[in-house]
């Protein structure tokens, strides 16, 4: 059984003042099997992040079901990690706080929250930051507490809205390495929202091509390049040709 | 600056007593209006619902200067410390409720969501985001009210109570003791000023983690 199943996914926002609908994604169906790391590719606008928070309950599909682990998803949950686009980190609470968060709302010993809290701070790599507050930290490094948050709670599937889009390319392709490695430790199933073709060819086991507004997912291409990717290789090359085309065929239409 | 009553036998040692009982009464005022204005403002500002049951009220008795709640005061509690203490509520207590509103409003709805993300029940969102998110408001709105509430205290002692710094120096007025009443305007003024200092000092304390996101980390 799929962990993630989108049925029929329709989303229309309405906009009340100027009184029209947005349609942004018309008829999208989806499976995404344990394991996998799927990357959502496509124009800006197109509903990446319309669907994955749909997956996440942050949205309601006006059409349409969203299944994850045979259950309708009706609001957000522990089961879902999410790592937002921007950090989202509470800015009162310093970094171990942050990255526990998810455990001290529940209450109980602070200590040992603590304790597991570092385990995924030294993860990440953010060893020795662990009592510095979000407003002293770089982009990259609250990012990297964003990771640590969604991993601590251990969830089945773990949701990214373009997480690296803020970060210098060397830091990037660190992180997308330390993100690999972190998924082939953990096994857990990744959607992982991105407009960078080469990051979605090296991340992912599937690159999800949309076509531009409304909505539509216009192919399911699998990467069976060996890990780590290398981005100059023919191979890599192909595929990226391939995708390219993909999304192109959109331009030439509209 | 005593220099100058500590001459005068009457009002030497009273001092000491008016500046205890204006004292008293400006932080009675002001807990209560604190208690009921950050809790009425945080079920204000989270829940549509509640809003609607109480907003309308709430809006018609806010122009109404405290002050002209004086006769009814009176009637209500006498010529005592009560009168005193429901004026400095009423004073303060509508900033303190205002600012808490508008700080749960404007709470980020990505923290929120961040928050749900993790498995938060609603209760437990407002109680580990959105009132924390809240309290740079809440202390904005905690300052100015107790800016008010030395205003109202004074007000209120010079008509309804026969104690405090108020009383004092409308009393010295009535004997043309221009020194004390110029001394009890100067007390009401550091005394105020000592308040504030109180509140910002508390304010620093809960608020630490701004530091890094003011501008030169300065706090004021
Ligand atoms: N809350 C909303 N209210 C109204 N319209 C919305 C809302 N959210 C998204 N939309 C519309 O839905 C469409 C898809 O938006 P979405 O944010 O999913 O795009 P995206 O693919 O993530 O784009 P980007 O790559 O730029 O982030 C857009 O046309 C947008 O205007
Ligand atoms: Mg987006």
């Amino acid at each position: 059984m799929p962990v993630i199943e989108i049925n029929g996914v329709c989303k229309a926002f309405r906009d009340a003042k100027r009184n029209v609908e947005v349609t942004a994604l018309a008829g999208v169906d989806l499976a995404v099997e344990r394991n996998q790391f799927i990357c959502l590719l496509g124009p800006s606008g197109c509903g990446k992040s319309t669907l994955l928070n749909m997956i996440a309950g942050f949205e309601r599909p006006t059409e349409g079901s969203v299944k994850v682990d045979g259950q309708l998803v009706t609001g957000p949950g522990a089961d879902r990690g999410v790592v937002f686009q921007q950090p989202t980190l509470m800015p009162w609470l310093p970094v171990w706080e942050n990255v526990a968060f998810h455990l001290l709302m529940r209450g109980g010993q602070k200590g040992a929250h603590r304790r597991t809290a570092q385990t995924f701070i030294d993860m990440v790599g953010l060893t020795g930051f662990e009592d510095h507050y979000p407003a002293e930290l770089s982009g990259g490094m609250s990012q990297r507490v964003g990771i640590a948050r969604a991993l601590l709670m251990n969830p089945r599937v773990i949701l990214m809205d373009e997480p690296f889009s803020a970060l210098d390319e060397q830091t990037r392709m660190q992180m997308q390495g330390e993100l690999v490695r972190l998924w082939q430790h953990h096994e857990g199933t990744v959607v992982f929202v991105t407009h960078g073709i080469d990051e979605a060819l090296t991340l992912g086991t599937h690159v999800v091509v949309m076509s531009a507004r409304p909505g539509k997912i216009r192919a399911v291409v699998p990467l069976d390049l060996p890990r780590p990717r290398d981005i100059t290789s023919p191979a890599f090359n192909d595929l990226k040709r391939y995708v390219l085309e993909m999304l192109h065929v959109d331009r030439s239409n509209s | 600056m005593f220099g100058t009553d500590g001459s005068t036998q009457t009002y030497s040692g009273t001092w000491v007593i008016a500046a205890f009982w204006s004292t008293l009464r400006v932080f009675a005022g002001f807990a209560i209006a604190a208690a009921l204005g950050i809790g009425l403002g945080i079920a204000i500002g989270w829940s549509r619902r509640f809003e609607i049951i109480v907003e309308p009220t709430l809006q018609v008795l806010r122009p109404i200067p405290p002050v002209s709640w004086i006769p009814l005061a009176i009637v209500w509690f006498g010529i005592a410390n009560k009168p005193a203490i429901f004026l400095v509520f009423l004073g303060t207590f509508f900033p303190i409720l205002l600012n808490t509103i508008h700080g749960v409003k404007t709470c980020d709805r990505m923290l929120i969501r961040a928050g749900a993300m993790v498995g938060g029940t609603p209760r437990q969102l407002l109680r580990h985001i959105v009132f924390p998110a809240a309290l740079p408001d809440i202390f904005a709105g905690l300052r100015i009210g107790i800016g008010s509430a030395w205003m109202l205290t004074v007000t209120a002692e010079m008509v309804a109570v026969k104690s405090g710094l108020g009383y004092t120096l409308w009393d010295s007025y009535y004997f043309m003791r221009y020194d004390i009443v110029i001394a009890a305007m100067i007390s009401i003024g550091l005394l105020g000023y000592g308040s504030d200092f109180l509140v910002r000092k508390v304010m620093a304390r809960v608020l630490h983690w701004q530091h890094g996101t003011t501008l030169q980390g300065e706090q004021g």
